[in-house]
């Protein structure tokens, strides 16, 4: 039950209704379970794009992203059987992974020169728009822009720093020179508000 | 600030925490099933995000990828129901121990829910590697109440599976349930009928220190009931 009600909210790919291709990539990642080597690959290529963007985004070295999206992509397939369709969407599941594996990377220790003071002061507040320059402009990602732009500055912000910056919101806080322990609110009612600006998730 | 334990949802969501912070909140999602699905609705709409920001991955990674991949296998599928009671549900140990002689038979005819290893040939694990692996061990017990049952684990593969034989017949509605022990905390491994062959164990297998099985109601619980405890094991060092 729940489960229609989430592939009816899912990403669309291209040129593909929303809830079909959400349905296709939870039975691509079915059928990897199973041992489905070309089934994966086809999970592969719908949703490399994505995988490889966040990671490239969060972790900004070239060639540390290839690895962790190589990475997270083992990592599906050998968790695939994992996905439980009923506490979410197969995207949402995929990218939790990209996304725990990039942060997890940017954090380890050679990664400390990202985390070099002049970036914190310089450029604490992240425009999607130019930092996205291979970005296909689809619609999805518009609507996306869309509801981000309907978040408070500070929420956005947070956001932001959270997702795409890797830092944790205590750190957040200190980058928007916030009261330690509000970041974690402004992340989640950021998030609460683009889930609801989407239609996903509920 | 426990109290506010809640409002980690989102920074969790999206990975905004320190180890700590993800351990304490796990704990807490264990056991709170509206921050859970809060966490997972929440994550949909951060997972749109990597949208705005899609880029190709480089051509030959595929190739990498998918050749990597024809050397990982696939892990077995946890059962969902299990695998939240593993987050749900910690106790202490010492009790049941205690109670295992109290053990009673319960007759009548068995109708429990078990699950038998028996994933698609295709995901490429059988129980023969395990059987193979250099660091296997073999654990049998006979027990009071008739019956035996033995435990076939490998440390080094996380893994282990569990046969029982001619173990007394559940009443309807009942089954047996094994846990895994970690650090005097027993979390649920999964259901397994009185006479069956090879039934895996859920959770880490490896790096418990032990492995108990009590009568339970069919499906299994959260907690066991230390008065219906059938056996306990000690793993080896390894």
């Amino acid at each position: 039950m729940s489960q229609a009600k989430r592939t009816s909210s899912g990403t669309p790919l291209a040129g593909v209704p929303a809830a079909s291709a959400a349905d296709r990539l939870a039975d691509l990642l079915r059928r990897s379970a199973r041992g489905d080597q070309a089934a994966f690959a086809e999970l592969y290529d719908a949703t490399q794009a994505r995988v490889h963007g966040l990671a490239v985004r969060v972790v900004r070295d070239p060639a540390q992203a290839e690895e962790v999206t190589q990475e997270a992509f083992l990592e599906v397939w050998r968790t695939s059987s994992r996905f439980d369709a009923d506490k979410g969407s197969a995207l949402s599941w995929l990218m939790t992974i990209c996304h725990r594996k990039s942060v997890d990377r940017v954090r380890s220790a050679e990664a400390s020169t990202r985390r070099d003071t002049t970036y914190h002061q310089q450029n604490h507040t992240i425009d999607i728009d130019t930092t996205a320059d291979a970005a296909q402009s689809s619609m999805e990602a518009q609507r996306v822009r869309k509801a981000m732009a309907s978040l408070t500055d500070v929420q956005r912000e947070a956001l932001e720093l959270a997702y795409f910056g890797g830092y944790t919101h205590t750190e957040v806080a200190g980058i928007l020179e916030l009261p330690v322990g509000t970041a974690k609110t402004r992340i989640r009612d950021g998030l609460i508000r683009l889930r609801d600006k989407m239609g996903v998730g509920s | 600030m426990s109290g506010d334990i809640h409002a980690l949802s989102g920074a969790y969501a999206v990975d905004a925490v320190d180890d700590f912070e993800r351990a304490q909140f796990e704990r807490h999602l264990a056991g709170c099933a509206d921050c859970q699905a809060e966490v997972d609705s929440l994550r949909e709409g951060a997972a749109l995000l990597a949208e705005t920001v899609s880029q190709q991955a480089p051509p030959d990674l595929r190739d990498r990828v998918l050749s990597t991949i024809e050397t990982v296998r696939p892990l077995p599928p946890l059962f969902a129901d299990v695998q939240d009671r593993a987050r749900a549900h910690r106790r202490r140990l010492p009790a049941m121990v205690a109670a295992a002689a109290a053990f009673v038979v319960i007759g009548g005819v068995g109708a429990t829910v078990w699950h038998p290893w028996e994933q698609p040939s295709s995901t490429g694990f059988t129980a023969a590697q395990l059987e193979q692996a250099t660091d296997v061990q073999v654990l049998t017990k006979e027990l009071d109440g008739g019956g035996a049952i033995t435990v076939t684990r490998s440390p080094s593969l996380n893994s282990a599976y569990v046969s029982t034989h001619n173990m007394p017949r559940l009443q309807s509605g009942r089954t047996y349930q094994l846990w895994t022990i970690h650090d005097g905390v027993e979390v649920p491994a999964g259901l397994v009928d009185g006479d069956a062959s090879k039934v895996l164990v859920e959770g880490d297998p490896g790096s418990a220190q032990g492995l108990a099985i009590t009568i339970e109601k069919a499906g299994g619980v959260e907690t066991p009931s230390t008065d219906r405890i059938v056996a306990a094991f000690d793993f080896p060092e390894s």
